[in-house]
């Protein structure tokens, strides 16, 4: 069973739950940046929630199935056509050999999920099938897709079968401006009060800059931070820091302009003061957010976010229910 | 010289950040190391990721398994117990061939002249003037004269950051580009603030650019002896001597690189940071007869 890639897209990667343990020298998580949308791609069409799918940002490509297959396309609204017949998002779908399947623009969201039973079969690196590609490693030969590369697929499970629905209200929602829960921390007490009070109270865009190491945002007012003597080794800017490891989903501010939040292929660490990190529950939502999108960062603490942690969960766990 | 107390803060949900010093020190290097190691011997549920860092480490978990709190606790108990039993090392010695000086880095240089400090220098003649060097001869020497210490590896795969093994005083610092490159060849040699770096792969960067090594440090392939264990190369608390090299040898060593026969001087080594602190000189003289004896 293989695709071959008549056309890419912009950045379209195979990725799967992402690669632990090694981030101590580098090597970032990677894996499906909206992991919910990723999982019910997979069970839609059958396989293991941690099987290898497409990731396509903004842009889709366009694919040829050499051989019968069952595909689900979830996350962003990003509709299939099979030889420009229009079918159904959020739906397990039977692809004939020779098809052709290409996509719409994106209307709402970011990143689609494109799963396919049996999962793309690349070979697994350090326990993952993702792609990293600052390290030129995992997934398709440690790239993007290009024109005229070829995807092995596994073989189908059982379970695969065309109609499996994902029900709407189940869906990852695509807003066009979103909240984003961020703990403070780190060197939160590096800014002024009045900017962190700022921080939290203006509406924030999405960049150009936006892809899987980080997502910058822009039109916020400035950051200060506070006045100090460098320490040996921090560097100069007020906003450098010795340079030290990034947590996922933390917020640095390079010279107080535009703030960056580190997503899955993170650079993992660095000089520039993180002022606080978003909350685990809702790394997802930002993976949906194309330029322009806005954003509102909204302070909260731990209790808070373990309590969005467990509510994740349970839409999690709703929506396997609904598609064993 | 003491560092003081740690300072916890979280990291979202899922990770604890512990700054052991604002500044950076060999000291807080080692008490993180020490920490980090015997964290990661306890085995904590729930633990994935320990990342030690120059004077801070963070540590990343699943809190459905252990709470954050239990977590901090975890934490701030490694810290008390490992007091200073962590101030010896068993580690490694390595050599790295450099060519200063090279055609490539300089290249690039020009091409970002405008983001430079001084424009009409080049990145090794304005480190040397600022850190008080007559010539970039005498920075050359002093630069690989005596071991680094890899207190960090990160940014992204397999690149090491090396704290100078001399006393504060001696130390050579320089400030980053104003503004960062957007391309810096791989296997550069690169300083900024107090710390050198090797570019592990081409990308962007801000660090002044001094040099290249011809050892590559991070391969997928993992087509080279030392690198068959695993793809990137440095550790933390790895000792690291610059040896400096002219062109010929540079030119020889890539032809190695690419026959798959290139091998790095590597011998292992306990350092002692109390001896170390106690006599930098004698101690760094002690470390290159392990690195050159048989």
């Amino acid at each position: 069973m293989a695709i071959e890639v008549i056309k890419p897209g912009l950045a379209t990667t195979v990725q799967d739950a992402g690669r632990v343990g090694y981030y101590n020298i580098g090597i970032p998580l990677s894996g499906a940046l909206d992991q919910y949308s990723f999982r019910a791609a997979n069970l839609l069409v059958g396989n293991d929630e941690n099987a290898a799918v497409l990731e396509c940002a903004l842009l889709g490509p366009e694919l040829r199935f050499l051989d019968d297959a069952i595909i689900a396309v979830a996350g962003s609204t990003m509709t299939p056509k099979l030889d420009s017949v229009t079918a159904a998002t959020n739906e397990a779908i039977a692809v004939r050999a020779g098809t052709v399947v290409s996509f719409d623009f994106m209307r709402t969201g970011a990143r689609a999920y494109v799963a396919v039973a049996g999962g793309i079969d690349v070979p697994m690196v350090l326990g993952s099938r993702s792609t990293y590609g600052l390290g030129a490693f995992g997934g398709f030969m440690g790239r993007k897709l290009a024109v005229g590369d070829v995807l092995q697929v596994g073989a189908a499970p059982a379970g695969a079968r065309a109609g499996r629905r994902l029900p709407a209200a189940l869906a990852m929602p695509l807003p066009k401006e979103v909240e984003l829960r961020v703990m403070p921390g780190l060197y939160y007490h590096r800014i002024t009060d009045a900017s962190a009070a700022r921080f939290f109270e203006d509406t924030w865009t999405v960049a150009p800059e936006a892809d899987r190491i980080g997502y910058r945002y822009r039109n916020g007012r400035p950051l200060e931070f506070r006045p100090r003597q460098p320490p040996f080794g921090a560097g100069s800017d007020p906003s450098n820091i010795v340079d030290a490891g990034y947590p996922y989903g933390s917020i640095q501010v390079p010279g107080g302009v535009e703030p960056i939040i580190l997503h899955r292929d993170a650079v993992s660490g660095g000089g520039y003061a993180m002022i606080g990190t978003v909350i685990s529950a809702d790394m997802d939502k930002i993976a949906q957010m194309q330029p322009n999108y806005k954003a509102r960062f909204v302070k909260v603490d731990l209790e808070q976010a373990l309590a969005a942690r467990r509510d994740r969960k349970e839409q999690v766990a709703g929506m396997r229910a609904a598609l064993r | 010289m003491t560092i003081g107390t740690a300072r916890y803060t979280p990291g979202g949900d899922e990770h604890i950040f512990v700054e052991l010093s604002e500044e950076m020190s060999l000291e807080a290097f080692f008490k993180g190391m020490a920490i980090t190691t015997a964290l990661a011997q306890q085995q904590v549920p729930g633990v994935t990721e320990i990342c030690p860092a120059n004077a801070s480490y963070q540590v990343r978990f699943d809190p459905d398994i252990t709470h954050p709190d239990a977590m901090l606790a975890i934490l701030k108990q490694v810290e008390a117990e490992v007091g200073d039993a962590g101030l010896e090392l068993d580690t490694r010695i390595v050599e790295i061939p450099v060519l200063f000086d090279d055609p490539w880095t300089n290249e690039t240089q020009l091409r970002f002249r405008e983001r430079h400090q001084d424009p009409t220098s080049t990145d090794l003649q304005y480190a040397a003037r600022v850190n008080g060097y007559a010539s970039v001869a005498d920075f050359v020497a002093a630069y690989s004269g005596s071991p680094w210490f890899v207190s960090m590896v990160g940014f992204v795969a397999g690149l090491p950051f090396m704290f100078q093994m001399v006393e504060r005083a001696r130390q050579i610092e320089v400030p980053k580009y104003l503004r960062p490159r957007t391309d810096t060849p791989k296997l550069t040699i690169g300083h900024g603030g107090c710390f050198n770096a090797i570019y592990s792969v081409r990308g962007a960067g801000g660090y002044q650019m001094f040099g290249i090594t011809p050892a590559p440090i991070f391969d997928p392939a993992q087509g080279l002896p030392y690198l068959k264990d695993f793809m990137a190369f440095f550790r933390p608390g790895d000792i690291v001597k610059f040896e400096s090299i002219d062109r010929a040898a540079y030119d020889a060593a890539l032809e190695r690189v690419a026959a798959g026969t290139f091998d790095l001087r590597i011998r292992p080594v306990k350092f002692s940071l109390k001896q170390f602190l106690a006599d930098p000189a004698a101690y760094n003289r002690s470390l290159l007869e392990v690195l050159h004896g048989n």
